[in-house]
């Protein structure tokens, strides 16, 4: 079984963004960038079911700048047989994105799809949704842990209030929580293996998908500052404010 | 044109979470409301402004029916609307995906029928957008939203509708509810948190009887987990998790900048502290400057009460 | 780290630990020289430029050595120096220091650059790769590797280890990275120098070194006040005379000031605070009037080498050869280190080129004689006297004699002033110092310490071992807390050490997660008992472009 994996650059997690002068957006010249987290655990759980025997070659894609390539050796690095980037200077919203998406996956005919349950920019936590929407395949969305057999793939998914399980027939998407893994460092001699591995660029305008916004990003601020409130003097005023005036007990 | 909210219930009570979204939904007008699952129509007939509620009582709990049920009648809508909630986030944007809309979620604000207010970067920053699609459809952060309340004075009619269309092959197993009587950081409604001022690890447990009366989650200052008093799973921060609860108490940390990336959307953040200049304080609505090994135990007192 | 582990080996020609001016200076000289050699970069920044703090006014002269078509290759010198200034503050005013470019010629910016030293280090990443060079960010050299009495190459840091020092889910464990030489170019108070400095005995003879800690802010300004190229400096306030210290202010880039302040770490008072003392020289007219109406984007913090010429050690040794502040090429009188290291970076390069030309182990000796012949070894001769004169004489006096030594001597004078001590012998008892009342933050022109270090991006994996410990924990109480009542919580410029009472005795708190990297610790505790070792690859600051 061949699994893709898509992943995204984004601005490093340890970066704190910085919103722009003019209001139109995040300031993302010259800042750390790296693959989102959420990916990086998708890449793992990708290379450990190939560790399993579960699949035979793992796909990365990316869809962004010529810039993002990094984001797919590192995912080389860590596993992954080979890299496309599929390229465009456009800022792409998810419905876009998995419009893309959906291309490479009916050219290159997965088993499995396994992706970040969200980007840490934009926060949208919508691509795989869309995308197994698009494919009409089903969903393993959040996912705490899978196990593939039988041509299904069982996910526990993290849900409110607990975790819930759905076996899925294959081919599908799933996407990934945090305690899914802990993915591995990727080491040098694999940094190195990497580098030779393939990638493959494809103007992301000759894939004939519209992928116009359909959001018009009205102004981007920074949250208001929280205003310092009042100083209580004993436990006793401070819980009577809390039931009568705040009404949060 | 009518709103659709996806609700869901708890037994046969309406979940929190689906109260204020139908609230938030109601700024576009009518709302219908559509739920899951044998139980709760009652309950959703008596949400206020609600004009009709479609019940699927035996469409199972997953996504691909769902939004396969939704995306049939969406031509009925103008706005598609769910709580920001595990089940609303695996479940709307898949609608959108089927109706070939762009899905605007977590929003914290609507300026209008259009027009909506997102965080972005881990809340670093807001966005507005205005989305071009025919039919909006939105998941809504229940903290930011009043629940709507329940009226007994003219419930809603109550239609029956079953889910007809082919769905891709998925099976609900189970879901196994999570033991532990404290409810999840991310999802709680209250969080109590603990910084170095607790001194110890074995000092954290003061904070258990305080959480256990509240319903409360136990969270943790970055401080606190590299003191090694706390597991990192505990930490609420910029590094740890992102936590928006109804009522924040901040007990002995100092209110680092990390901090306050984590928790600074509460709605009602109280700080207990020894130090009247932590900088705690200049985000806290209720602020009581204290020796925190006398506080704890006076507040679990008068909780009790 | 455990002997136990099985390291996987990878063989260079040349492995260089650092990738700052002077590490990837000569990675490129290298294989401009050697097209066919190995050479491995290793940083252990999460990318190249994620670590580098500096001013920075550059010189072009090394730029223009390794690159004559630096401008159409796009190099990042972007804003030329426009107009300068040098001020003596006293409390409230600023007094400027008539024709300074002709009392210190060696102090004049004309022809000089403000740029973002960490965008062209990126910049320098970028054509050295180019070159071939293979770089990878992210890992640190933990350890030397040395075989029969010779440097072998490094031993990469093991990824994966929990706090208790045991193996984690995700363990890697560090490789040998083998060398026929190696070039160390860790900056200042370098791990691996500083052992081998030790191993081969490099510092026998020279004075100490002595070392400053700048701190520094990026802050963005309305476009109606920024002057592209403005460039001023200043001594005096808030440091008294026999304490030196000064700052800079940098207008460049887009809309872009550059703010920073450096303490001379041979201060004696144990009171002082180089974050405090940062802090509030904004307070002051001729520094607010530039910054008041902008917001603060980063900060950083690294220590510098300041002993210059009379502390170089020996540059060569069985198996490598060190560069950059590795060595303390710094010019402190221009107050300026990038040429510098970019100019011993490509020294040592052409000698590690000659020696890689011999058959078997061999030392790249012929390294200090290119040196003794460049015009790095004239530049640093001369400004020999003046970083001394100020230790010895004070702030006043010493900048007496550095414009006698600049305008009669010309830096040749017959003699040579030496540095006495280290600077962590400086240091006063608590009960000889006199506290410093500083004033506290508002917010807008000064912050506090937890919001500034917020800004560096600074982060470490949580579940690692603490890369800061104390060599011998029973000497803190008697001697850090009882005799100087803890400077380490003060001269840390991003709060790692906090004393903190408990049960009615004091302790030492150390949050290593917030460590930035300056090495300030290592260089002056007062009894040396702070030990500084890398955390795991890709830890620490991560300063964006712009810094």
């Amino acid at each position: 079984m061949k699994i893709v994996v898509p992943v995204k650059r984004v601005v490093d997690y340890n970066i704190k963004p910085r919103v722009k002068a003019d209001n139109s957006g995040v300031d993302t010249q010259g800042v750390k960038m790296s693959m989102n987290p959420f990916d990086e655990i998708a890449v793992e759980e990708a290379v450990r079911l190939r560790e399993k025997g579960a699949a035979s070659e793992i796909v990365v894609v990316t869809i962004g700048v010529a810039e993002a390539q990094p984001v797919l050796r590192t995912a080389m690095a860590m596993g992954a047989d080979r890299g496309i980037l599929v390229q465009t200077d456009a800022d792409l919203e998810p419905l876009a994105v998995a419009k893309l998406l959906k291309v490479i996956i009916d050219r290159e005919n997965p088993g499995l799809v396994v992706m970040g349950k969200q980007a840490i920019d934009d926060d949208m936590n919508a691509t795989g949704q869309i995308l197994a929407a698009r494919l009409n395949w089903p969903q393993g969305t959040f996912a705490s842990s899978v196990a593939v057999e039988d041509g299904r793939i069982t996910v526990v998914r993290e849900a409110d209030g607990g975790l819930e399980t759905v076996r899925l027939a294959l081919p599908a998407v799933v996407t990934t929580d945090l305690r899914l893994n802990e993915p591995r460092y990727a080491t040098m001699p694999n940094i190195m293996k990497a580098k030779k591995k393939p990638l493959e660029t494809i103007a992301a305008d000759t894939l004939g998908v519209d992928i116009a916004p359909r959001l018009e990003v009205v102004s981007v601020v920074e949250p208001p500052v929280r205003q310092a409130g009042i100083k209580v003097s004993s436990v006793a005023e401070l819980v009577g404010k809390l039931r009568d005036e705040a009404k949060v007990i | 044109m009518t709103t659709l909210v996806l609700i869901e219930a708890e037994g046969a009570a309406i979940k929190k979470a689906s109260l204020s979204a139908v609230a938030a939904a109601r700024a576009f007008g009518a709302v219908d409301v559509l739920l899951i699952g044998a139980h709760g129509a009652q309950e959703a007939a008596r949400i206020e402004g609600v004009t009709r509620v479609l019940h699927a009582d035996s469409t199972p709990h997953l996504a691909e029916s769902i939004a396969a049920l939704i995306a049939d009648r969406a031509s009925d809508y103008d706005h598609i609307v769910s709580a920001a909630t595990a089940y609303g986030k695996n479940v709307l944007p898949r609608v959108a995906g089927l109706l070939d809309v762009q899905p605007i979620t977590e929003v914290v604000e609507i300026i209008d029928a259009n027009t909506f207010v997102r965080p972005i970067y881990a809340g670093s920053a807001l966005s507005t957008v205005r989305s071009r699609d025919a039919i909006k459809v939105l998941t809504v952060r229940n903290a930011n939203f009043d629940a709507a309340s329940l009226s007994d004075a003219a419930p809603a009619p109550v239609e029956a509708i079953s889910a007809a269309v082919e769905v891709p092959d998925a099976e609900y197993v189970g879901i196994e509810l999570t033991h532990s009587d404290r409810p999840e950081l991310e999802s709680a409604r209250v969080v109590i948190s603990g910084g170095r001022g607790l001194k110890d690890a074995a000092n954290f447990k003061l904070l258990e009887p305080v959480a256990d009366k509240l319903g409360a989650a136990i969270g943790a200052s970055r401080a606190a987990v590299d003191a090694g008093f706390a597991p990192n799973e505990m930490q609420v921060g910029q590094t740890g998790k992102i936590v928006a609860p109804e009522l924040y108490i901040a007990v002995g940390l100092s209110g680092a900048i990390q901090h306050l990336a984590g928790m600074k959307d509460s709605r009602v953040i109280v700080a207990v502290n020894m130090d009247p200049e932590a900088p705690i304080f200049s985000v806290a609505d209720y602020g009581l400057v204290g020796d925190l090994f006398e506080v704890l135990p006076q507040l679990k007192a008068e909780l009790g009460a | 780290m455990s002997t136990q582990i099985e390291r996987e080996e990878m063989e260079f020609d040349v492995v260089i630990v650092g990738g700052g001016p002077a590490g990837l200076s000569a990675a490129i000289r290298l294989r401009q020289l050697m097209p066919e050699a190995t050479v491995c970069l290793v940083e252990k920044g999460s990318e190249i430029g994620a670590h580098i703090v500096s001013g920075a006014v550059i010189e072009p002269r090394a730029l223009a050595e390794l690159f004559p078509d630096w401008q159409e290759r796009g190099a990042p010198l972007k804003t030329p120096v426009t107009e300068e200034k040098v001020l003596f503050l006293t409390g409230k005013r600023g007094f400027s220091i008539p024709f300074i470019d002709k009392l210190m010629p060696a102090m004049a910016n004309h022809g000089n650059y403000v740029v973002s030293l960490g965008e062209v280090c990126r910049w320098l990443g970028a054509q050295a790769e180019e070159l071939g060079v293979e770089i990878y960010p992210g890992f640190a050299a933990a350890e030397p590797f040395i075989e029969d009495g010779r440097l072998c190459g490094i031993i990469t840091g093991d990824m994966g280890v929990n706090r208790e020092g045991e193996q984690g889910p995700n363990f890697a464990p560090g490789m040998i990275l083998r060398a026929r030489q190696t070039i160390l170019t860790e900056g200042v108070r370098g791990s691996i120098s500083q052992r081998v400095m030790k191993q081969f005995n490099l510092r026998q003879g020279v004075d100490p070194q002595t070392y400053g800690l700048g701190i520094k802010e990026v802050w963005e300004i309305p476009a109606e006040k920024h002057k592209p190229g403005f460039v001023q400096h200043s001594f005096g306030w808030p440091m008294d005379d026999g304490t030196y210290g000064g700052a800079w202010l940098y207008h460049f880039g887009e809309n872009l000031v550059s703010y920073g302040f450096v303490t001379g770490l041979d201060y004696s008072n144990t009171w002082l605070s180089p974050f405090q003392e940062m802090q509030r020289l904004k307070t002051h007219p001729e520094f607010a009037k530039h910054l008041e109406g902008g917001r603060r984007l980063i900060y950083g913090a690294r220590a510098l080498s300041e002993g210059g010429f009379q502390s170089l050690p020996r540059l060569s040794f069985p198996g490598g050869v060190l560069a950059g502040d590795s060595a303390g090429f710094l010019n402190m009188p221009k107050i300026k280190g990038t040429h510098t290291a970019m100019k011993s970076g490509m020294l040592a390069a052409e000698a590690v080129a000659e020696a890689l030309g011999h058959e078997g182990p061999c030392e790249a000796t012929s390294y200090t004689r290119r040196f003794k012949s460049s015009w790095l070894f004239k530049e640093l001769f001369e400004a020999r006297n003046v970083r001394p004169a100020f230790a010895l004489w004070g702030n006043r006096l010493g900048a007496l004699y550095a414009g006698i030594d600049s305008l009669i001597f010309r830096g040749r004078a017959p003699w040579t002033l030496h540095f006495r001590h280290t600077d962590h012998e400086a240091l006063k008892p608590a009960d000889q110092c006199k506290p410093i009342a500083y004033p506290k933050p508002d917010g807008t022109l000064t912050f506090d310490l937890t919001s500034s270090v917020f800004l560096s991006g600074t982060n470490h994996e949580e579940d690692q071992p603490i890369h800061l410990k104390l060599r011998d924990p029973s000497k803190w109480l008697p001697v850090n807390w009882n005799i100087f009542r803890s400077p380490e919580s003060r001269y840390c410029p991003a709060g790692v050490y906090e004393a903190l009472e408990e049960n009615s005795t004091m302790r030492l708190q150390i949050n290593a997660q917030n460590c930035v990297h300056c090495k300030t610790c290592d260089i002056k505790d007062p009894t040396q008992n702070i030990d500084w070792c890398v955390p795991e690859g890709a830890g620490g600051p991560n300063y964006p472009v712009g810094m």
